[in-house]
């Protein structure tokens, strides 16, 4: 099913010099330099067109993609204590954390909405780069913990978008303890024995890494993510050598046996219809008849929609 | 005696009252006791004023102390019949995790402990306590024959961290750890964790996601090293004091925010000054836990524990 719908892309490169390129309207793809349209870009999925380089994508975004009709319903997450160390460096966390917000219109950096995907109901959960490097505290932890009890209560897969930096060092300790915390919510999946896809973004490190998203029954990731416990620089300084081409990317971890499968962006959602109804035990999706998606606004009522959200209108 | 810097003042006290006793072995007739017992009388003054308000960078210091005592003096002291059991079964052994079946106070337990070393070459031998996958897996194995025949798991927790290595990555070092914090979360048996140096970050979590979690004193437990997230959130590795103290990584905070369940008290001057005296103090407390824990149920244990991760950090420090 071509579910990205079929879009005429207009000649960019030749048809604009970088320096008239105007503002917010193109993109610079960072691995091939490629300018891209914005609208082509989303159409695409923040993927380059040219060199398929896989950029980041908002939970919003992937969400309006990956469900039937781009319609879905957020999943509430309870919020935690706001800043509960007290945490100053050089600036004072509530102000990096209210400066974040206004920015991204998000209230953290994780996502967990639920509804159907090639006609079968799961929860998913993504998580936000963009909002402070996708760092894991008391909210994500939350909000995978929220996820994988809607997906219990609902009898449903729970597919997880992963994207962060690692733990929320200004949540300290706290931060650490979404580690057990998030295993708990992977283990009333597997008791409950529903699905757990998930799918590692780039990039993925730290203890993000060394919790749920190492957990999942299947282990997909996008091409080229990062995805690692301790990052290439910090590996570089202590063994003082230099390392070697691709290293920690995806398909260097599938190449160790790390991971199941490297899926590009625009088949990951058949690919996960079709894991997820086997796994579910249900007859082959008919994918053909959907609705094509990214023409319906999602039914979300209760965040402000964020600046960023353009697939929906493209 | 090893000092740390802040213990300068307290070393040159020290070394005065040593040199004139040595003086005084030597001199036939000389009496030095009178100077070198005030001497002792103002060097143990200062240990208590430098050891009752112990700033959160000065505890990472004597959490890091060379001459703290390291899981292989507890598990020697502590138990009985300690048997070694090596390997992860599928790629080596790692030094830097031991466990295996022991007797504590006559009960069969598994111990499991992370083990620095404590000179050139021991450090080497155990990678500085730093494992890497193969030590959780080992773990991870340990735990399972804990829960089949259902004895008491105990984890001595003392680690800067999980090994940042290339084959650590390669072999799986996420995975690695992630498996060890779900079988903690799993087993049906009581599981007591005792911090009794460094909890560094998930290479930590992975052994203490417990029943009950016991700090030492001067122990600290972080989600990063103080110099780690000053480089990152002040851009200057210099400013670890202040990392230090907003990290809140000191067992007190920690209690006050309910990520652990009780502060296992220190020797004046930290564990290195009394090493029999801590070790006792230890054995008492997770003796105390283990009686408390006796008797429930498999499902009671498993509930409880996650429970008490589910809820934890829900209070803040207003706690
Ligand atoms: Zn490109």
């Amino acid at each position: 099913m071509n579910w990205i719908s079929n879009y005429v892309r207009p000649k960019i490169n030749s048809l604009f010099s970088r320096r008239e390129v105007p503002e917010n309207l193109w993109t610079k793809c960072p691995e091939c330099g490629t300018m891209l349209f914005h609208r082509e870009l989303a159409d695409n999925l923040n993927v380059c067109s040219n060199c398929d380089h896989h950029m980041a994508i908002t939970p919003r975004e992937r969400f309006q993609a990956l469900f039937d009709g781009g319609i879905f319903t957020e999943v509430k997450v309870p919020e935690p204590i706001v800043d509960p160390l007290h945490f100053r460096d050089q600036k004072k966390y509530t102000d990096r954390m209210k400066a974040t917000q206004k920015a991204t219109g998000e209230k953290d950096a994780m996502l967990v909405a639920e509804g159907q995907i090639g006609r079968t109901p799961i929860v998913t959960a993504a998580q936000d780069f963009s909002f402070m490097g996708g760092s894991m505290g008391m909210y994500v932890g939350n909000a995978i913990i929220a996820g994988a009890e809607r997906a219990v209560k609902k009898k449903a897969p729970f597919v997880l978008f992963s994207a962060s930096g690692g733990a929320r060092m200004q949540e300290g300790i706290l931060s650490l303890m979404q580690m057990p915390r998030t295993t708990v919510a992977v283990q009333m999946l597997k008791e409950a024995r529903l699905p757990y896809i998930v799918v590692l973004t780039h990039p993925t490190t730290g203890g993000v890494t060394a919790s749920y998203a190492m957990l999942g029954d299947v282990q997909i990731a996008e091409p080229n993510a990062l995805i690692c416990f301790a990052g290439p620089r910090v590996i570089e300084q202590t063994i003082r050598e230099k390392l070697p081409e691709g290293f920690q990317r995806a398909e260097y971890l599938l190449d160790h046996g790390m991971l199941d499968r490297v899926t590009h962006r625009k088949n990951m959602r058949d690919e996960l219809i079709t894991i997820l109804r086997m796994l579910m035990r249900e007859t082959p999706a008919v994918k053909a008849d959907l609705p094509s998606p990214g023409k319906a606004e999602s039914t979300v009522a209760t965040a402000a929609t964020p600046p960023a959200t353009t697939a929906a209108k493209a | 005696m090893n000092y740390l810097e802040f213990e300068k003042p307290l070393a040159e006290i020290e070394g005065k009252a040593e040199e004139l006793r040595a003086m005084a072995r030597k001199t036939e007739g000389m009496d030095v006791e009178k100077e070198a017992a005030a001497l002792d009388r103002k060097a143990g003054e200062l240990l208590r004023d430098l050891y009752r308000n112990l700033d959160p960078w000065r505890k990472c210091q004597v959490a890091r102390h060379p001459e703290r005592p390291h899981a292989s003096a507890y598990i020697s002291a502590l138990f009985t019949e300690y048997t070694p059991l090596a390997g992860d079964r599928n790629f080596s052994d790692d030094h830097a995790v031991m466990g295996g079946l022991a007797r504590f106070n006559d009960q069969p337990v598994v111990v499991i402990g992370h083990e620095k070393g404590s000179d050139t070459k021991t450090r080497i031998h155990h990678n500085f306590g730093m494992a890497r996958p193969e030590g959780y897996r080992k773990a991870v194995r340990l735990m399972d024959m804990a829960d089949r025949f259902r004895l008491p798991v105990i984890t001595l927790i003392d680690t800067a961290g999980a090994y940042p290595g290339k084959g650590a990555e390669e072999r799986g070092q996420s995975e690695a750890i992630a498996r060890s914090t779900q079988k903690c979360l799993e087993i049906g048996v009581p599981l007591v964790s005792v911090i009794i140096g460094e909890g560094g970050s998930g290479g930590a979590v992975a052994f203490a996601a417990a029943n009950r979690v016991l700090m030492l004193e001067h122990s600290i437990y972080s989600v990063i090293s103080p110099e780690g997230c000053a480089s990152i959130l002040w851009k200057d590795a210099e400013k670890m004091r202040e990392a230090a103290t907003a990290l809140r990584l000191t067992a007190q905070d920690l209690l006050k925010l309910g990520v652990i369940d009780e502060i296992i008290k220190e020797p004046l001057g930290g564990a290195q000054r009394d090493v029999d005296g801590v070790i006792a103090s230890v054995g008492a407390a997770i003796a105390a836990v283990l009686k408390d824990l006796d008797g429930r149920k498999p499902a009671e244990l498993i509930r409880d524990r996650r429970q008490k991760f589910l809820d934890m950090g829900s209070k803040g420090l207003a706690a």
